[in-house]
């Protein structure tokens, strides 16, 4: 009994000073005054790396979303007769959940891997250590460009995918199921708020982002250099990131709709 | 660059100076109270047995590693004790190469090479590209400039990283096994490289080997480890006639002697005896 709660006990601690390590791994990372010369290409290069070549399995993913929630929708709405509110439905499902949702899962399971992965490796090949001793600090050159790239990608990502999965719905609902393209367009317009569900869509997409390159970066930081703790860690990244993004909705979801 | 923070002790005829220090890894002493002296301008080799913490060393000297006790001076500057930035500095006083080359996958060996003039320069990029070439023809690889790491062998990938390290000219050479992995010829251009660019360039370099010969051939000054601590210390000729017993085992090779070749273990008959429990 006793060596349960120590065990207990004992990774309670290791959970507090991971989050302790990630937290300097973030400090480090950011408190500097960027080097635009240096740092603004290794940007560009990220936001290619983590936000370009995510575009595919987003746009892909919105499209299908925004059409399954057409046919969903059409057949809930239609037998109340208001398939005119599909537009409506569909936008804020879409802006307000769905977007930064599904946006972040994706995200942490394409991008976030990917980045765990890349440092996991580069720390296991000493590369990391090669930096460090060039007098280069891996924090600011490999993590920081990373992190804000993901800060950037993600929550444009939310919005290309909201854009989409609309467009899904508007071909699925108006052009195959004969809802009128009028009403679709002008319920969405009329219903869609501009701060309370555009800005909040947006708001919990940036702390997504922010949430799920954190963990992605450190994870990757803090790997065991060896294959199996490459492994480790990139699943960590996604569970770790998935669970977060699931949790905070909820709370911000809370704060921002729930009138807490 | 800015100037380092903390206080610079006094300036030695030692490049770096290692006083008492202990490390250990749980409850394992790799170092227990070691003494070394690097001297400015010498080539120092530090050898031993595989596994008695030669790398380790140059990572604590090198402060990606702090030791639990003791000072690690370098330059002048007590390394356990800088600062993040301070210690980064310090750092770029240096170059080393890693055992594994440690190459970034993602640049060209030309990149690779130009890397530290790029980060810690202002050099024109006509300058930066006849410097990376001069670096590329000392270790025989101009002509592989345009390849990626992943096309370069062990060795090849060795040397490139050898250009690299000593791309930016540094008072302190590292070099973490240098011949491994190299075929007899490039070893031989490797040897005389490490010696001509210490005396050419006078700086002061420090080589982890447990290649015996080659590494006798080219050092001022031999530190041999083992179980912690120094064994034995010297020139090359006093260490090779050295009648202490671990010294001799290791500069011999004897496979077996004061210096255990067995990894401590309980006896064989116990271990077969035990059945299938580990």
């Amino acid at each position: 009994m006793i060596e349960r709660i120590a065990a207990l006990g004992r990774s309670g601690l290791d959970i507090l000073e991971a989050m302790g390590r990630s937290g300097m791994v973030l400090f480090h990372a950011l408190w500097a005054w960027p080097n635009v010369r240096t740092s603004f290409p290794l940007l560009v290069k990220q936001i290619y790396a983590v936000g370009v070549l995510s575009m595919v399995i987003i746009v892909v993913s919105g499209l299908f979303i925004g059409m399954v929630l057409a046919l969903q929708g059409y057949n809930i709405l239609n037998r109340y007769g208001s398939e005119q509110a599909l537009g409506q439905m569909v936008a804020l499902t879409l802006l307000r959940e769905l977007g930064p949702v599904v946006t972040a899962l994706l995200f942490a399971g394409r991008a976030g891997s990917a980045l765990t992965a890349e440092i996991g490796l580069m720390k296991t090949t000493e590369q990391l250590a090669s930096m460090e001793m060039i007098g280069v600090d891996p924090l600011r050159r490999i993590v920081s460009p990373r992190f804000w790239a993901g800060f950037i990608c993600m929550p444009t990502l939310a919005l290309i995918f909201s854009s989409v999965g609309v467009l899904g719905a508007y071909a699925v609902g108006v052009l195959w199921l004969g809802v009128d393209g009028g009403s679709f367009w002008s319920n969405m317009q009329g219903s869609v708020e501009w701060g309370e569900d555009v800005m909040n869509g947006f708001i919990k997409s940036v702390v997504f982002g922010v949430v799920v390159t954190w963990i992605a970066v450190f994870q990757g930081y803090d790997t065991v250099p060896t294959s199996e703790g490459i492994s480790r860690s990139t699943t960590r990244t996604v569970v770790y990131a998935s669970l977060a993004v699931l949790g905070l909705d909820f709370i911000l979801t809370a704060v921002m709709f729930g009138e807490l | 660059m800015t100037s380092i923070t903390s206080t610079r002790l006094q300036p030695a005829a030692n490049y770096v100076e290692i006083r008492d220090m202990t490390f250990m890894r749980g409850e394992r002493a790799i170092f227990k109270n070691v003494n070394i002296d690097i001297p400015k301008g010498k080539v120092t080799a530090i050898m031993g047995p595989s596994g008695t913490g030669k790398t380790t060393l140059l990572r604590l000297i090198g402060g990606q590693l702090k030791p639990d006790q003791g000072r690690i001076v370098v330059d002048g500057h007590n390394v356990p004790e800088l600062g993040r930035s301070d210690l980064f500095e310090v750092r770029s006083k240096m170059g080393m190469l890693f055992q594994s080359g440690a190459l970034f996958t993602d640049l060209s060996v030309y990149e690779n090479v130009a890397f530290p003039l790029r980060v810690h320069t202002d050099l024109p990029e006509d300058m930066i590209r006849d410097i990376v070439l001069m670096k590329l023809q000392a270790v025989g690889l101009r002509g592989a400039k345009h390849l990626m790491p992943s096309e370069l062998s062990g060795g090849m990938a060795r040397r490139a990283a050898l250009a690299r390290a000593i791309a930016l000219d540094p008072d302190l050479v590292m070099y973490d096994e240098p011949f491994a992995g190299q075929d007899p010829m490039a070893m031989g251009v490797v040897v005389q490289l490490i010696r001509l660019l210490n005396d050419a360039l006078g700086h002061t370099s420090i080589v982890v080997s447990h290649d015996v010969q080659e590494t006798a051939s080219i050092a001022d000054y031999i530190y041999v480890v083992s179980g912690g601590e120094v064994i034995g210390q010297g020139t090359a000729d006093e260490v090779l006639n050295s009648d202490l017993p671990r010294v001799r085992q290791f500069m011999q090779g004897l496979p077996d002697g004061p210096v255990p070749f067995h990894f401590p273990a309980p006896s064989l008959e116990d271990d077969f005896l035990r059945g299938s429990s580990l």
